[in-house]
């Protein structure tokens, strides 16, 4: 059967891709940013996950307002990376697994999250960017992925809670997969930051740090906050961060397993507008 | 009963709730085309005719001439559609969001460096900094 081994959590700046792609890696303004990942690089490479379920939101690429789902699953056998408006990255298409991906959906649209299936989308730097962070420049990314999009552009995203017990069914659906797969689930987006308005630049460090411990620690406390401390403590775009929570329910310690090991935690100020957090827990 | 806004008070940030979404849809679906290299080139060549293919209000169509992204926004706009005027002007993410604080472009950017944005004073409209 498959099974979860590992959730990743990460940001996924548009600028970091940009400092990727542009060669600035080694920058002074750079060089901190990516050598918080330097470990993960080597972890990725030995892990060898066979899947990575990717949990991003989608920036106004692949949906436009004229269809906003609150979570779709990307059934397609391939991904093309989105035209944002500065062109394409220069970054691999995304190989996705349609059999993994078909079945998640069966299961839990059944376990009564009701997922859009979406058999043809672009992807953009919101799955790019952590791939490049997780596996640097490869000419091709190194296992299949299967993109989840969740809506945070239009209020409401939905809420923690939802986001954590949808984590739950994820993990049942994967688990009950006939092939012996490894597959890792990431959570993406955040940390606080402010991309609007007046307010713009806002990072709230204490925050960060709390909510970092609390995913550790404390994941069903904190699946219960809700929006509105999100915008106000970590910024209206920090509200990406309930995609954490989808990953983070689907570990074994909150389905009656052990705890997890905390193999790498990583928090930064600032890459362009935003503080950047990295985690990886690995299932025991 | 109207939509619940528990984020009315929170300063210097509009949230972009369904009435927001009705008043933009045109606005950001014109921001969407410009993920299309050839309306990019469009749109540089003339934008108020560009524009003028768009049933947007004339105050929308006057806030993206004047790249006030701020004035988009209370229009309806969302700041990852109008993320597409910046990049069809080769702005980066750092100057859009820099230029709807009221600093310049360094100032902003050295504030980054330094930490951000404190929260402290910022949480509630009318808070005491």
């Amino acid at each position: 059967m498959a099974r979860i081994s590992a959730s990743v959590y990460t940001s996924h700046i548009p600028a970091v891709g940009a400092a990727l792609d542009l060669g600035k890696t080694a920058e002074p303004y750079w060089q901190p940013v990516f050598k918080g990942y330097d470990f993960s690089k080597q972890w990725l490479k030995e892990q060898k996950p066979d899947v990575i379920f990717l949990v991003y939101n989608d920036h106004a690429n692949a949906f436009s307002l004229d269809i906003i789902p609150t979570f779709a699953i990307g059934t397609a056998p391939e991904f093309a990376v989105a035209d944002e408006g500065w062109g394409p990255r220069p970054v691999p298409k995304v190989i996705g697994h349609p059999k993994l991906a078909g079945h998640i959906a069966q299961s839990v649209i059944q376990d009564d999250f009701d997922l859009t299936i979406v058999n043809k989308m672009d992807i953009d730097h919101g799955l790019t960017v952590p791939m490049s962070l997780m596996c640097g420049q490869p000419q091709a990314w190194p296992c299949p992925v299967i993109p989840f999009a969740v809506n945070v552009v239009q209020y409401p995203a939905p809420s923690g809670r939802r986001c954590y017990m949808l984590g739950k069914a994820i993990r049942k659906a994967i688990e009950s997969y006939d092939e012996p797969l490894n597959v890792q689930i990431w959570g993406t987006g955040g940390m606080s930051h402010q991309l609007q308005g007046p307010r713009a630049g806002l990072i709230n460090k204490e925050w960060d740090k709390v909510f970092l411990d609390r995913l550790i620690a404390d994941p069903e406390g904190l699946s219960a906050m809700p929006h509105i401390d999100y915008v106000r403590e970590a910024g209206s775009e920090g509200i990406e961060l309930v995609m954490w929570l989808i990953a983070r329910g689907a570990m074994n310690d909150v389905n009656g397993g052990k705890p997890p090991t905390v193999r790498h935690r990583f928090y930064h100020v600032p890459a362009s507008n935003t503080a950047v957090g990295h985690l990886i827990l690995e299932n025991n | 009963m109207s939509l619940d806004k528990p984020y009315i008070d929170v300063p210097g940030t509009t949230i972009f709730d369904a009435d927001m979404s009705r008043q933009g849809y045109h606005l950001n679906q014109f921001c969407m085309s410009l993920m299309k290299a050839d309306n990019r080139a469009r749109f540089k060549a003339n934008e108020r005719a560009y524009l003028d293919e768009w049933p947007m209000s004339e105050e929308q169509k006057k806030a993206v001439m004047a790249r006030d992204l701020n004035r988009c926004i209370e229009l309806g706009g969302n700041i990852y559609f109008l993320a597409k005027i910046g990049a069809t002007d080769g702005k980066s993410f750092q100057q859009m969001a820099g230029s709807m604080t009221g600093m310049s472009e360094e100032e902003y950017r050295n504030m980054m460096v330094k930490g951000g944005r404190s929260i402290e004073g910022n949480r509630y409209t009318g808070e005491k900094k």
